[in-house]
Parts: C-alpha cells; sequence; structure tokens
C-alpha cells in the first residue's frame, strides 16, 4: 500500500520524464550527497536518482539551474566541475561560497538557492524516508507513507542500536 | 510553486439565488450539499481561493521544510488576515484557520467527538454559563448523520461517551506502541483509556484512500484520508451549486424594513464589488469572521451592527487553553509514525460539581522533534518564526547526524489536555479601527482571557498529567505555562443561540433573531464550548440549519 505514495508518487503530475534531472545532473547531486549525507548512507546515486527523479518537473527545472550555478563556481576555483573533485574538495566549496551559514531560499541569491534546491532538497529526501531516520532509530519518519503499518509495533532493533549509538 | 487554482473567469453574482452560503468550511460545505441536493439554487461566497489537490505532496514538502511559517502552506497572512489580539492571553488567529474552499479543515487534525448532554446544560446543572435552547437528544440524529457524511473512525470502548444510536461508520484507530506504555500506569491509577472518534479514514471510505500515515495531518493530508470540507464543496458543486472563490463578502444589505437580508456584497479579484441577492442568507464564516461581517454591516437602522440588537454580536468568545507535558522515559517509544493521536480519556468530562470544568485528555503519538527540520538547520535545532535565529548551523553529514542523534530522542513521551473555559463576556471579537485589510475594512481584535473556572481545571489537569507521569517514572522535560497557553484553536461563542433575543443572536433554528432570512451555521452559535473538538457539532448544526431551510421554503 505505502509503495503507491512512495518516493515516486509525483511521478503522475508529470507529462514527462526526459527532463531537467539527466544523468550528469543525478551525477552531481550524488556528488554534493557525499558530502552532506552521513557516511553511514549507501547507495547514494541510486537514491539520488530515485527520489530527485520523482519530483515535479518546476522543481527538477530548478534544481538543475541551482547545480550549474555550482558547477560554474567549481570550474571558477578548481578548475573542474563539482562531481569531478575529491570529496574534501566538494565541501570547501560548499563552504567556501558559504552555502554551510547561509539561510536557504528558493528565491535568494546563489548559495541560498543552492541550498535550498541542492543541499536541503537532498536533506529533505534523506530524512523523509526510512533510510535516513533509521540512522535515527525511527522507523517511519514524518513525510514518509508508512506511518500506518508501522505505528502499533515495538521499536526494532535498528531504533535500539541507534540509541545505544547515541549513548557512546 | 502554485497551490491554486485561477480558472474561474465569472465571479459574477447567481441569478435567482435560492440560497447565498458564506463561507466553504465544513459549515458552509454541508449546507450547500444538504441543500443543493434538494433542488435548491445555492451559490456560495468564499474569501479564499480554491487550492489544488494535486499540490498536496508539495505542501506537505513546504511544511517540513525550515524556510517559512506554517501559515504559508494555506496562503494565510498578509494584510488580507490581519488582526490584533488585545486579551490577557495573546490569540494568534492566522494559525487558527484557512481562507480557501475547504475553509479550516484543509489544515485540521480531524478529532469529532460529540459534546456530551452536560454541556448544553451547564446552567441547570451547575449554575454555571447558559443553558443551550437545544438539547443532546436533539441534536443527536444530526450528529449521525454527520459522522456518515463526514467518514468518522471510531469505536464502542468508550464508556464515558454519550448515548450512540448507531456503530461508527469505520472502525477506530487501535491504539499505538506509545499509547500502550500509558496503558500500564493508567490501570494503576484508575484511569481509562480508550480509542478516539476521528474524521480520517481506517478502510477507503466514500472514495478516498485510508491512512497510511504521512504524519503531517495539520497541516496537510497528502492521501486525502483525513476529512476535508472541500469533498462536499464538490459534492454540492455536483447537485448544481455554484461556488466562487476569491469573493470576500464586505457588508450584508437589508431591506427598508429592516426585516430581511436582501444582498451579500462582495469583491472580486479585479477590484470589482458585486451584489449575490438571494432568498436567504447563511453565513459560515467560523466565529470570527462572522461577528466581523455582521459588524460591518451596520446600517442606520441597526448602528450597532446587523442581527445585533442584543448587543452580544462579537461576545462570549471561547477557545480551550491547552495544557500540555512532555517527558522522557528509560526506552524506545516508537515515535512520530503518524500525525494524530490514537488514546484519550473522557473519564474526566462529566463531574458532580460544578468546579473542576471537564477535561479532555490525549495521550500523543507526536515527537516534537523531526529529523529532518533539524537536518535543514545545519544540526540547528531552531524554532519556526524564530526571527532571531535566521541563520542556518552549518553542519552536515557525520558531523550533523551527531547533533540529530542526541536532539531526536526516541524516548519522548508526551500528552496534552483540552479543559472547558466558560464563555465570559469580556472575551470577544470586536472590530478594530485603527487596523484595516486589503479592502479598507476595519480589522478583528480578539480578546481572549483565562477565567478562573478554566484556571482552576487547567490545574487539575496539569495535576492529573504528573500523577501519570510518575506512575511511569518519566523525567518531565517541559510543561506547557498554564498563564500564556497554546490555543486548541477551537473558535466558539461570539453569535450565541438562545431563545431570547435580548441575549441572543440566533434562535433554536439558527435564525437570527433580528432578520427573518438570515441564518448562522457555525461554532459562534455554540452556548458553552465544552472540552470536545468542535467540529462534530458544527457539522451537525450545519445540517440542521440545513433542515431548518428546506422545510420553511
Amino acid at each position: 500500500m505505502a509503495g503507491q505514495f512512495g518516493l515516486s508518487s509525483f511521478e503522475g503530475l508529470n507529462e514527462r520524464h526526459d527532463d531537467a534531472m539527466t544523468d550528469t545532473v543525478v551525477r552531481d547531486l550524488a556528488a554534493v550527497a557525499e558530502v552532506v549525507y552521513p557516511s553511514a548512507v549507501s547507495g547514494i546515486e541510486e537514491f539520488v536518482r530515485t527520489y530527485a527523479g520523482g519530483l515535479p518537473d518546476t522543481r527538477k527545472q530548478k534544481i538543475a539551474s541551482a547545480v550549474t550555478e555550482l558547477n560554474d563556481y567549481a570550474c571558477r576555483t578548481h578548475g573542474n566541475r563539482f562531481a569531478d573533485l575529491p570529496v574534501g574538495d566538494r565541501d570547501s566549496v560548499l563552504r567556501a561560497m558559504a552555502v554551510d551559514r547561509t539561510g536557504s531560499s528558493p528565491d535568494g541569491n546563489i548559495p541560498e538557492r543552492i541550498r535550498y534546491y541542492v543541499v536541503n532538497q537532498l536533506l529533505y529526501g534523506l530524512y523523509t524516508s526510512p533510510m535516513g531516520s533509521r540512522l535515527l532509530g525511527i522507523e517511519n519518519p514524518v513525510g514518509h507513507p508508512g506511518g500506518f503499518e508501522s505505528y502499533q509495533k515495538e521499536p526494532s532493533q535498528a531504533a535500539f542500536t541507534a540509541e545505544d549509538q547515541t549513548d557512546e | 510553486m502554485s497551490k491554486t487554482i485561477d480558472t474561474q473567469q465569472d465571479r459574477t453574482p447567481s441569478d435567482d439565488a435560492d440560497v447565498c452560503v458564506v463561507g466553504s468550511g465544513v459549515a458552509g460545505a454541508l449546507v450547500a450539499y444538504s441543500l443543493a441536493k434538494r433542488d435548491h439554487d445555492v451559490v456560495v461566497l468564499e474569501a479564499g481561493p480554491r487550492f489544488d489537490p494535486s499540490s498536496r505532496l508539495e505542501q506537505m514538502e513546504e511544511a517540513l521544510r525550515p524556510e517559512g511559517s506554517i501559515r504559508d502552506v494555506w496562503e494565510m497572512g498578509g494584510q488580507r488576515d490581519r488582526y490584533t489580539s488585545s486579551g490577557g492571553v495573546y490569540y494568534g488567529l492566522n494559525t487558527t484557520r484557512v481562507k480557501g474552499v475547504g475553509g479550516t479543515t484543509l489544515h485540521w487534525l480531524g478529532i469529532t467527538p460529540r459534546l456530551h448532554q452536560k454541556d448544553f446544560e451547564m446552567n441547570t446543572r451547575y449554575g454555571l454559563a447558559s443553558d443551550w435552547p437545544i438539547s443532546y437528544e436533539q441534536l443527536r440524529p444530526y450528529y449521525a448523520l454527520a459522522e456518515q457524511e463526514m467518514g468518522v473512525a471510531g469505536g464502542t470502548d468508550n464508556p464515558f461517551g454519550p448515548p450512540r444510536e448507531t456503530d461508527y461508520p469505520m472502525p477506530a484507530f487501535p491504539p499505538s506502541y506509545s499509547d500502550s506504555l500509558f496503558a500500564d500506569a493508567c490501570d494503576e491509577l484508575g484511569i481509562t483509556m480508550h480509542s478516539v472518534p476521528q474524521a480520517r479514514n481506517t478502510e477507503t471510505y466514500d472514495g478516498r484512500s485510508a491512512c497510511v500515515g504521512y504524519g503531517t495531518c495539520i497541516p496537510v493530508c497528502p492521501s486525502g484520508a483525513k476529512y476535508s470540507a472541500d469533498v462536499h464543496v464538490s459534492k454540492a458543486e455536483e447537485h448544481g451549486a455554484r461556488v466562487i472563490d476569491r469573493a470576500p463578502v464586505q457588508r450584508l444589505e437589508h431591506d427598508d424594513r429592516g426585516v430581511s437580508v436582501t444582498a451579500a456584497m462582495y469583491a472580486t479579484p479585479d477590484g470589482a464589488h458585486q451584489r449575490q441577492t438571494a432568498d436567504r442568507f447563511v453565513l459560515a464564516a467560523g466565529a470570527v469572521e462572522i461577528p466581523r461581517l455582521l459588524l460591518l454591516s451596520a446600517s442606520d437602522q441597526y448602528p450597532d451592527g446587523l442581527a445585533n440588537t442584543s448587543g452580544v454580536v462579537g461576545k462570549y468568545f471561547m477557545d480551550q487553553p491547552i495544557v500540555s507535558i512532555t517527558a522522557e522515559i528509560d526506552e524506545p517509544t516508537n515515535q512520530n509514525p503518524i500525525g494524530y493521536h490514537t488514546s484519550e480519556t473522557h473519564q474526566f468530562y462529566d463531574h458532580d460539581e460544578p468546579r473542576p470544568g471537564s477535561i479532555k485528555f490525549a495521550f500523543n503519538n507526536e515527537n516534537p522533534i523531526t529529523a529532518a527540520d533539524i537536518a535543514m538547520r545545519g544540526g540547528d535545532e531552531g524554532t519556526r518564526e524564530d526571527l532571531t535565529d535566521v541563520l542556518a548551523g552549518d553542519s552536515w553529514g557525520d558531523d550533523a547526524l551527531a547533533t540529530l542523534r542526541e536532539r531526536v530522542p526516541n524516548r519522548r513521551i508526551s500528552m496534552f489536555a483540552n479543559p472547558e473555559l466558560l464563555p465570559r463576556e469580556e472575551n470577544a471579537v470586536t472590530l478594530d479601527r485603527s487596523k484595516t485589510d486589503d479592502h479598507g475594512n476595519p480589522v478583528p481584535d480578539i480578546s481572549w482571557s483565562i477565567g478562573s473556572h478554566a484556571m482552576e481545571t487547567m490545574e487539575y489537569a496539569r495535576e492529573i498529567q504528573n500523577r501519570i507521569l510518575d506512575e511511569l517514572d518519566a523525567t518531565v522535560l517541559s510543561k506547557s505555562d498554564l498563564s500564556e497557553p497554546k490555543t486548541a484553536a477551537h473558535k466558539m461563542g461570539t453569535t450565541r443561540m438562545g431563545t431570547d433575543p435580548d441575549t441572543s443572536v440566533v434562535d433554536p433554528t439558527l435564525r437570527t433573531h433580528d432578520l427573518d432570512n438570515l441564518f448562522i451555521a457555525s461554532s459562534s452559535t455554540f452556548v458553552t464550548g465544552g472540552a470536545m473538538n468542535p467540529t462534530l457539532t458544527i457539522a451537525a448544526l450545519a445540517l440542521k440549519v440545513a433542515d431548518h431551510i428546506h422545510e420553511g421554503r
């Protein structure tokens, strides 16, 4: 039941799928995700492809535009596309642009738009999915359509594990 | 992101309307539906826009992201919705309402208990406030019909509820895992927990999905499992009703004799003003905008406002001051899976002595902190609308995860209680002529204070909450401030019902004493508010109004 409302639930709104979310943009987003996601997250590119691919077309276009700004900056300062830089340099690029310290705004300046459409979009996708929330011992996070199936259940072992990690 | 649909080109008035309904929330929608299906020519004037149902997932994301206010989800705020608050306790009006087709049910929680018999007989039983001019028994068939129309899931396990004639349309939501953590403590204390009636689908109902548990009932349900009044707006339209959106009513006009309303004058987005005439008018715009419209419609004949010969239009405003408490226990609690609660106790509702008053207790399923919010703030546990915290934190990756693990403890439990607040004359909706809205009209002022009856009831609620948490060996993390409570967002009173035209605004048929074709379908007609969520009673009264209008045709 949950699957029909899952990550791909925006797809019905889209009239076409060969849109702004090209392989290149997905690769660029995954390169950002490798910086802003916890290291325990695996299968990042596949996750990003599924998540971002299911977003509405208008959102995909905004994301692609923000990714272009990020690449422009990376090329100017490091002579390479963002995704072709080592992870440490990618982190530096984002911080040099002040994306880590700026507010998040869909209509703001370049760092604010990158924060909104790239960094926070990726974090929203992760932490409203069980893949992200399980890192915190939460089986069904707010924003994910699985709460009805889980709300009567005792927290799983994964939850205890996460809590144990917190205690350490 | 466009959340609204604007395909309506023609906002000119309907010819020969039988009934003009002002407002398309649950009251207006049910009045319109009930009359349109019986061949009345109905036109509905709605101040807000028509929201696009296909935008619900995007609205959910907007609600969960930290960039804006929760008010933005339904586009509340700005000059259109200006207000002031002048009472002893600040009243944040715009988080309690939505203007749009479907009204405030677009963002409500969806809990639908009936009032108890005692709520209708407060003066007879306790010498407090006033009795309603109708009884529970008279409203009872309308309660059953309202439950059927809205789709209420509920159980028969509540030993404290008022008498029922039929089962609920759907089975109740079973208790949550975190409810089970409360259960032993409540058993030990002799407190009986039970299920919660709510207008949310436990199975497919009326063509709408069962709940899947996005956990964002307030402010938006993406699955459609939670009832919202746009359901009955659509049904009314299928039966021929016409809905004009973005058409805020500015004034009501009456005939020369001052006996009947002749027209509702409304504004349209192009700056024009239109006059909708009709045989009958039904005000269904809630307990703030209804008295405001009546006061704005003052005339030479009615200098204190329309339907206000009694002088009580706007007075006796009520809402319930929430008593909440959050604690931590020494085991994971599986918080956050759904956005509503599944257990309450009404054991402290009916009482023999006048004080303390009725209390409804809820055992919460929600963790007040969500991981996504903190992650997007860069690990910064800020609060929405905190203007001093405009900059996000600067951590992500493993650093942010460590912060999240500290700040999203999965061991929290919480409770909240709705205490009864009696009608008080000084609690009122008036016009603040020092400020104007986007059409130059004085804005509503809300004056809300608690009073000794409600305060004593709140203190008793807190005492019981403490007893339960003590029994659980829980560590209390935070308690709501009893002197500065949040509201339940249950706006009531302001055009109260009664048989005496000197002390009430509408009669038991919900028709105004002063004007023979003006009816009110709203919680504004409540004489007392009890401690229950009011929406089912609003729906029942709306269906009752429709019957009176139909019978009087």
